[in-house]
């Protein structure tokens, strides 16, 4: 009985994930393949300059802002200003990177940013996979509630309930401590979404045929569903690393001492400055980027060929 | 008569196999209502203590003159009657409905026309264009601030440089209330493109693609085809990125703090910025609870209104 209700939601998609390719080899048989493949190759030949040379254009433009910023940070603090301004420094210079690791206490912000980014990571991908797994493999009200509640939770975003939040951080004891980021931060919407999305297309049987080998149903979820989801589990880790190391919001209303600071914090108070020093801002502000863009380097795969929308669409 | 001994007959045995059955019926439930409920706990524990307790304050300090100290004093509806006679409050929240109405657009139109040049199979070198068009992803709101005002800056900035190098007058970026505004808005469509350019690419992948090659068939232009195929095609992701955009944009905060503090003056001021000031800086915490509130039902409404709007479509 218990099972028997628990199958609805997983084999939905499933039909639909039959019923797609299905559908879609049916439609392309219709078409001649001869005159399908000329025809398109033409068109493509034709269209391939104009529209190589537009989307080159468009990245130009992307890239520009950051290549500006990022060549300006090897400028020296003499040249930041002077006119003509060129894109190419005249001299190049690891001064303004020196001045901000040395001004700024950076080690520190880096440490903290570091602590609060990994330690979240690893536990928002845990819980958001148990949870996630938990909504889409049992369907009873309370499960059916929960997932209600979570997406009500992007429509209530903490910036909207800034004074309450701080509130609650501070009865709590954990104001003005890194546990006060890491803690609130470990609940995402879309974590949950895109584990419940990915549980949701592995195919109940599996569930069962674990239930009959009598797998407990902790077990279930650690020994064979969790590292199912390796690939959801990465790009998860990714996106909140991402979170949690560009993260203002939080770190702003939590922390007071400059100590706990990190690196967004102590940015925004470089830039917030009455006389802002672009040398050091430009410089503290690349170093800040390049542990993100090792990261993203390393793992790019996970992010840019992820079926993001799978967690969103729900 | 003979029916009653019947059931009479039966009625002694059906408890017995009634009992079995509901008690291996109830081993089984309590597996799965317990199993789920470990998995959960601690979202469900996050979730009430990081939502529910924090919105329930809200909404109580709304209806209070708390300062952030002592006791709740409940003054009824006055901040709210204050609120709406407060000019502050319907600049920041007028330039907010402004800001989002140009920039959900901006971002939506970037974000679809990259990824439908990304997905074209007549552009060459998509992979390279795709990570220079995402690399925006990696840097923090703060950091987007900073390379905008460097970029833009009045009298130091590139754009400007470039302006008057051409023969044109320096435009005032920072002391022009809607100039500064547009250049939130560009800052807001470079970060913004990269993410919802992978939903859109997710989104067009799955596209038949005998349909685009049977529309064709029929006469359909390059434009009709994108009108009548691809857009209808790509609806609820269209859908998902506007509305996660409209609501990003509404709780703007990180971003235009770095670029421009909501000035000149106080004329760009966002609503979040303006609770944020009230809330904390003046630390009218029942003032700015109640302006929250105010918030949330805007947000809410805009959740609702593109619900249904998309439920209508279909």
């Amino acid at each position: 009985m218990a099972t028997a209700a628990n199958l609805p939601p997983a084999t939905a998609p499933e039909a639909e994930a039959v019923a797609g390719p299905a559908l879609r080899t049916g439609k392309a048989a219709g078409i001649p393949r001869a005159r399908k493949g000329r025809s398109n190759r033409e068109a493509r030949a034709k269209l391939s300059v104009p529209l190589t040379a537009l989307m080159w254009i468009i990245a130009a433009v992307y890239a520009l802002p950051l290549l500006w910023f990022l060549l300006s940070s090897f400028k020296p603090g003499s040249e930041l200003f002077s006119y003509p301004l060129s894109m190419i420094p005249r001299e190049w210079t690891f001064q303004g990177f020196v001045d901000a690791w040395e001004r700024v206490d950076f080690a520190r912000y880096f440490l903290n940013t570091a602590t609060v980014a990994i330690v979240t990571t690893v536990l928002t991908v845990f819980f958001s996979a148990s949870t996630g797994y938990a909504l889409a493999k049992y369907n009873n009200a309370g499960t059916r509630l929960f997932f209600v509640c979570i997406l009500a939770t992007t429509m209530l975003p903490t910036e909207v309930i800034l004074n309450p939040t701080f509130s609650v951080i501070r009865d709590l004891g954990l104001y003005n401590s890194l546990a006060g980021i890491i803690v609130p931060s470990v609940i995402t919407a879309t974590g949950v979404f895109m584990f419940r999305q990915f549980f949701l297309t592995v195919p109940d049987d599996l569930l069962h045929s674990a239930r009959i080998d009598g797998a407990g149903e902790l077990a279930i979820f650690f020994r064979i569903m969790l590292p199912l989801s390796r690939p959801i589990l990465f790009t998860l880790a990714i996106f909140s690393f991402q979170w949690r190391w560009n993260d203002y919001i939080w770190p702003l209303i939590v922390l007071n001492d400059p100590k706990w600071y990190t690196l967004q914090v102590a940015l925004r108070s470089i830039v917030g400055a009455e006389n802002i020093d672009w040398a050091v801002l430009l410089g503290a502000s690349v170093i800040s980027i390049v542990p993100l863009v090792l990261v993203f380097s390393v793992f790019q795969k996970y992010v840019l060929n992820a079926d993001v929308s799978a967690g969103l669409k729900d | 008569m003979a029916n009653s001994t019947v059931t009479t007959a039966v009625a002694p045995g059906a408890p017995g196999a009634g009992a079995v059955r509901s008690s291996s019926q109830q081993k089984r439930r309590n597996r799965y209502v317990i199993a789920p409920l470990i998995l959960v706990s601690v979202n469900v524990v996050l979730f009430l203590v990081f939502f529910v307790w924090p919105g329930a304050l809200g909404l109580l300090y709304s209806f209070t003159d708390y300062r952030g100290v002592g006791k709740l004093n409940f003054i009824g509806l006055a901040n709210f009657q204050k609120l709406f006679a407060d000019s502050t409050f319907y600049a920041a929240l007028s330039r907010t409905f402004l800001y989002t109405v140009l920039s959900v657009p901006l971002v939506y139109v970037c974000s679809l026309g990259v990824a439908a040049l990304l997905v074209s199979k007549a552009v060459r070198g998509r992979t390279a264009a795709k990570i220079v068009i995402f690399l925006p992803w990696l840097i923090s709101p703060i950091v987007v601030g900073v390379i905008w005002k460097w970029l833009f800056g009045q009298d130091f900035g590139f754009v400007n440089f470039v302006i008057s190098s051409l023969g044109g007058n320096p435009l005032p970026w920072s002391s022009d209330g809607n100039l500064a505004l547009a250049v939130v808005i560009f800052a807001t469509a470079w970060g913004g493109t990269a993410f919802n350019m992978l939903l859109f690419i997710a989104a067009l992948k799955n596209i038949p693609e005998a349909l685009l090659e049977a529309a064709e068939l029929d006469g359909a232009n390059a434009w009709q085809r994108f009108r009548n195929v691809t857009l209808p095609g790509i609806a609820p992701t269209s859908f998902m990125v506007i509305l996660l955009s409209t609501i990003h944009a509404m709780k703007e905060f990180a971003m235009i703090q770095a670029l421009t503090n909501g000035g000149p003056g106080t004329e760009n001021t966002l609503i979040v910025q303006y609770i944020y000031k009230t809330g904390f800086e003046q630390s009218k915490v029942g003032y700015a609870s109640a302006a929250s509130m105010v918030l949330m039902v805007v947000l809410l409404a805009i959740a609702l209104i593109q619900l249904r709007f998309n439920r209508k479509k279909d």
